[in-house]
Formats: structure tokens, C-alpha cells, sequence
């Protein structure tokens, strides 16, 4: 072997091989930086903030005077109480959307290959896109329940129940963008993600309790909707916003999600890897 | 010469993508501090060559390395010493130049006031420093290009990949953009360059390898291949196909090779050495004497397609599919941003 040779099998070890706790501050700060720079784009651009928030209050405004009229509920407070639960669980859910397609333009754009071939943590960049979306999700859902107030929704169970609604919106909602990061490097193509986006996300959410009682739909949808991860989440939420048993459907929920977080963690990060 | 002395080093290279073979064992070695121009038509695999040396994709077979590093097993320190810019620019539109080359020098692990350092320099060095604080959306191809190209500079790399950094770009914004590259040769970066036109390449390249379905067909000093070509070509048109076999009559003398007939566009084109202005008056006679009327005489250098046809024997026309795919993608998404 020559000087050269050994020098460079030695700088290779270095660069391969620093301490584990080093590795790991770096990745966090990568993440870090990552996450900062998704959130600079998203204050920088005032229509994904205003698309992110109308589509919502529209839906809020919609079902609360058009259609919850006839949607009759005996739970306090009425139909706006029982709609807002669904309201913010259906607005973490659809705040997916932006991540897979922010993921599918990046990679078009070659975004990601630069990232990937540079010396950062592999994790960080697909972490970075997932705790920007928590973020951008959490702020979103405190505005859907401000707008909710104006309507006439209250919390019925006390502040600490709301804060953990709260919470749960947005865990439910950070295991979804993992589905959704998984769909926007798989199909990495953004039109046809939020194409495919519709096809999974209307139906989950529609066919949930979060529009309307499940004991209204006919009894083969009842099915379905009653075991869906969407109805268990929004069922918890509602408990913890107006009062009720939270137990059974909050153990549910949390098994829905760590199944979600096991299956599409790994599946997003191999696909990030696979990309391009 | 040995992957120890070359900043660039592939041996019997390949890659599939299902049924297509993309790569089919190419070599390369690019000596240190030069740059090698990767000249092939669109799909014959120099975007999949340039993803496997920036640690993008694996290779089925074969080895390489940059600076010493095998782009598999010792992929973070290769990564440690590229840069890599691309046919689309890799930029967030959104933000403005300055935060662009901020965030990048964050992710170099730089402090803030490093970050903040690097991105002034590289602003001043590419001619952006007016335009810093303005989104990148705002900017104009050759712009966005520059500041791609100075994204890919935060980290110092020794070895730089330029995936056809002028593709889509207007003439003059080519030529600005063809200064700035060599600049950077000249500050001691090994630079591999893929691109379409002979031109770009003959302008910047010390070498030249041709690619051409996942093989490297040719390799040389631009003037070795253009002399494999037969030097400058005459090229004039006729106005209708039946006047082609009397046109290349006229004009077999004048040539140092047959002279072609492109007949989807009745242009008839004949190498012409060095011969020039001689040639090109030579031919006028010739065809006057034949009585054949011809349209748009011009003497030019020998194209990718010239070089193509001698290698060859057929033209560099897009009959590949395969990775280029998305490569087409973004051309048009570029094409687009362009005419906006």
C-alpha cells in the first residue's frame, strides 16, 4: 500500500466512523436546519398559509350553517361541538397533503440529490420535512379552533383535556405525514400525489365520525367506519373536548399510530434512500 | 494511470434499471485539477454515471472512486469532497440567494457567521451579490444556474460534477455561465462536465469521452475528435429532395468525405477539412456549373452530431429511454421556468 493510499484509507475512518454521540448531535442539528429552512418557505409564502387555513374554514363554515342543521347529535353544546373534533382531526389529516407533495417537487427539482450528496445525516432530511409539517399542522389547528370559537364551539372539559386534544391532533397528524411522505417519494410526481392524496384521505376521513354519528350511515359502512384509525382519533378528541369516556378509543388510537409510525418510518426513509 | 493518482477513477462501471442497461462497463480516470468533458446524447447514460460518482445510486458492477474514496464503501468521505450541480437548478425558489447559500453552509456545519461569510463570498465570486436578498423565483435562468453552481462550491469541494449545467439556458447566459466554469478550473477544481454540445465541451474540457449507450465510444482532446470528424463542415440546403443526388455530385469533389443527405430536411453536409473560405467558393462553383439552387451555404465546426456519425455510423438523436426520463421531466419543467 502507498503513503497515499494509507493516508486516504485513514481520512476514510475518520470520516466514516466519528464518535456516535458526535454523529448524533450532528443529525439533530441537520434536522434542525432542515426544519428551519421548511418553515422559512412556508412564513415566506403567504398563499400556503392562507391555502392551509381556508380550506378548513371553509369546511367549518360549511357544516357548521349549511349541513349540520340536519345532522341531529346529543352531545353538549350541539352540532358545532361535535363538529369541531372532526374539523381538526380532518385538518391534520389533509395537512399531509403539503408534505408529500413538497417531498415529490423536491425531488424533481433535484432538491433532495443535492442534500443527499452531501456530507449530512441521511435522517435529517426527511426528519427535518416531518417536524416543519408538525409545526406548520400545530399552528394551523390553533387557528381552525379560534375560527371555531366564533362559531359558537367551546371546550366543555377543562383546559388540561383541551391541550391533550390538542396533542393527540397532532401526533395523529405527524403519523399521517409519514403515510403521506411515503406516498410523495414513492410516486414522486406532485401532481399525481395529490392526486393519489384525494383517492385515500377523502374517503378515510369522510367515512369517520367526524362529520356525522356513525350510527347514521348504513350499517355496511358502520363497519368500516367503526374500525378505521380516524374514528378512534376523533372519537378521543371529541372525549377530551366535551366530556365522555376517553379510555377504550384513546388505547385504540395509540395503537393505530405506533402501527402507522412501524409500518411507513421505515418505509419513507427506504425510499428516501431509493429515491431517484 | 491508477485510482491513486486520478481525482476521478471508474473501472468497468455498470447499471440497470429493470430491463434497460443504462451503464455497460465504462472507464474514466480525470486527472487532478482538470476537467473532463462527458459528451453523449440525451438517455446514454452520463446523468446515471454522474449519480453513481456523487454516492446518488449504487453501481451493479465495476468500482470508482473520487480522490482515493470508493463512492460505495466510503461514501460519506466522498461526499465530504464533492460538489454537485445539476441539469435543474437545486435551489428553493422561495427563499433568497443569500438564505439559499446560508442554509447550505449550515449543513456544511459551518457557524452562522462562517455560513454567513461563505455565502457573501460566493455572491460576490458569481455576480449575485445585487440580487442576494431577493427570492430566487425572482432571478433569471442563467441567475438561478450561477447560484445552483455556487451551492454546490459552499464545502470547498476538490472534485466537482456539473450534470449539463447550460442546459436550457439562453446563448449569452451559456457563455456567462461557461466563464464562471473556468474559473474554477483555473482555482485548481477537477471538474467533470456532461453536456450535449460539442461546443461546451471543446470550449472547457481538457479531455473528452463520448457516451453513447451506456459505452464510452470515444475519447480524446477535443481536436482528436474533431479530426476524426474531418475537420470544419460545409452544410446548404436544396429546395427539394430530387436535386439531393446531383447537389452531393457537385460537391463530392470539393469534400474530403461523401457528403450526407439529411432528407427529412434536404440539407446535404460534407466535411471540409481545413479548406474554408477555398472550400466554400470552390463548392458555389461547382454547384453553379451543376445548376442545382441551394439555400443557406454556411461552413461551421463539426457538431456532437458530426462526431456522432463518424463514431458511430448513426446519429445522436434521442432513441433511448430510461433514467433520461426524468432528466426530460425537468427539461421541460426548466423550459418553462424560461419562457416565464
Amino acid at each position: 500500500m502507498t503513503t497515499t493510499q494509507v493516508r486516504a484509507a485513514r481520512a476514510a475512518a475518520d470520516v466514516e466512523s466519528p464518535a456516535l454521540l458526535l454523529r448524533m448531535r450532528w443529525a439533530v442539528r441537520d434536522t434542525l436546519t432542515i426544519t428551519r429552512r421548511n418553515l422559512m418557505i412556508w412564513v415566506r409564502v403567504p398563499a400556503y398559509i392562507a391555502f392551509t387555513v381556508i380550506q378548513p374554514v371553509l369546511f367549518v363554515l360549511m357544516f357548521r350553517y349549511v349541513f349540520g342543521g340536519a345532522i341531529p347529535v346529543d352531545v353538549p353544546g350541539g352540532y358545532v361541538n361535535f363538529l369541531m373534533p372532526g374539523i381538526v382531526g380532518q385538518t391534520a389529516a389533509f395537512a399531509t397533503f403539503g408534505t408529500a407533495i413538497a417531498l415529490a417537487i423536491e425531488l424533481q427539482k433535484g432538491v433532495i440529490d443535492r442534500l443527499r450528496s452531501m456530507p449530512i445525516a441521511r435522517s435529517a432530511v426527511l426528519a427535518g420535512r416531518l417536524v416543519a409539517d408538525t409545526c406548520r399542522m400545530f399552528v394551523t389547528i390553533l387557528i381552525i379552533i379560534a375560527v371555531g370559537y366564533l362559531v359558537g364551539f367551546r371546550f366543555e372539559n377543562g383546559f388540561p383535556a383541551a391541550v391533550a386534544m390538542v396533542l393527540l391532533a397532532t401526533a395523529f397528524g405527524a403519523c399521517m405525514s409519514c403515510i403521506a411522505a411515503f406516498t410523495g417519494l414513492a410516486i414522486k410526481d406532485d401532481e399525481a400525489v395529490q392526486a393519489f392524496g384525494m383517492i385515500w384521505l377523502f374517503p378515510l376521513t369522510f367515512l369517520s365520525s367526524a362529520f356525522v354519528p356513525i350510527s347514521t350511515m348504513p350499517g355496511w359502512l358502520q363497519g368500516f367506519a367503526n374500525n378505521q384509525p380516524v374514528t378512534h382519533v376523533i372519537d378521543t378528541m371529541r372525549s377530551l373536548a366535551l366530556g365522555g369516556p376517553v379510555e377504550a378509543s384513546l388505547w385504540k388510537s395509540v395503537a393505530w399510530l405506533v402501527g402507522i409510525l412501524v409500518v411507513f418510518a421505515p418505509l419513507s426513509v427506504r425510499a428516501y434512500r431509493r429515491a431517484g | 494511470m491508477t485510482s491513486g493518482q486520478a481525482a476521478i477513477f471508474v473501472e468497468g462501471v455498470t447499471k440497470s434499471f429493470g430491463s434497460v442497461q443504462a451503464l455497460r462497463g465504462i472507464d474514466i480516470a480525470v486527472p487532478s485539477g482538470t476537467m473532463l468533458g462527458m459528451l453523449g446524447p440525451n438517455g446514454a447514460g452520463k446523468t446515471t454515471a454522474v449519480r453513481i460518482l456523487t454516492t446518488l445510486l449504487r453501481p451493479d458492477g465495476g468500482h470508482a472512486t473520487v480522490n482515493g474514496f470508493d463512492v460505495v464503501r466510503q461514501a460519506a468521505a466522498v461526499r465530504r469532497s464533492i460538489g454537485l450541480a445539476g441539469q435543474s437548478a437545486a435551489i428553493q425558489e422561495e427563499l433568497t440567494g443569500r438564505e439559499n447559500l446560508q442554509i447550505i453552509g449550515r449543513l456544511f456545519h459551518l457557524s452562522w457567521p462562517q455560513a454567513r461569510r461563505r455565502a457573501d463570498e460566493l455572491l460576490d465570486q458569481f455576480d449575485l451579490a445585487e440580487a442576494a436578498d431577493r427570492p430566487a423565483k425572482t432571478y433569471s435562468g442563467g441567475m438561478q444556474r450561477r447560484l445552483d453552481l455556487a451551492a454546490s462550491l459552499v464545502g470547498h469541494p476538490t472534485v466537482l460534477f456539473l450534470d449539463e449545467p447550460t442546459s436550457g439556458l439562453d446563448p449569452r447566459a451559456r457563455i456567462g455561465m461557461w466563464e464562471v466554469i473556468r474559473g474554477l478550473v483555473s482555482a485548481g477544481t477537477t471538474l467533470l462536465l456532461t453536456t450535449q454540445y460539442l461546443d461546451e465541451a471543446d470550449e472547457l474540457a481538457d479531455e473528452i469521452v463520448v457516451i453513447d449507450r451506456g459505452l464510452v465510444i470515444a475519447a480524446g482532446t477535443a481536436e482528436e475528435l474533431k479530426n476524426r470528424v474531418g475537420g470544419d463542415v460545409l452544410e446548404f440546403s436544396v429546395p427539394d429532395a430530387a436535386a439531393a443526388p446531383r447537389a452531393v455530385a457537385a460537391v463530392a469533389g470539393v469534400g474530403e468525405g461523401d457528403p450526407r443527405v439529411d432528407e427529412a430536411t434536404s440539407r446535404v453536409s460534407v466535411g471540409v477539412g481545413g479548406g474554408g473560405s477555398d472550400a466554400l467558393i470552390a463548392a458555389v462553383r461547382a454547384l453553379d456549373t451543376a445548376g442545382v439552387q441551394v439555400h443557406g451555404m454556411t461552413i461551421r465546426r463539426p457538431s456532437l452530431d458530426d462526431v456522432f456519425l463518424a463514431v458511430t455510423g448513426h446519429a445522436a438523436e434521442e432513441v433511448h429511454k430510461s433514467p433520461a426520463r426524468r432528466g426530460r421531466r425537468r427539461a421541460r419543467r426548466n423550459g418553462g421556468e424560461e419562457q416565464r
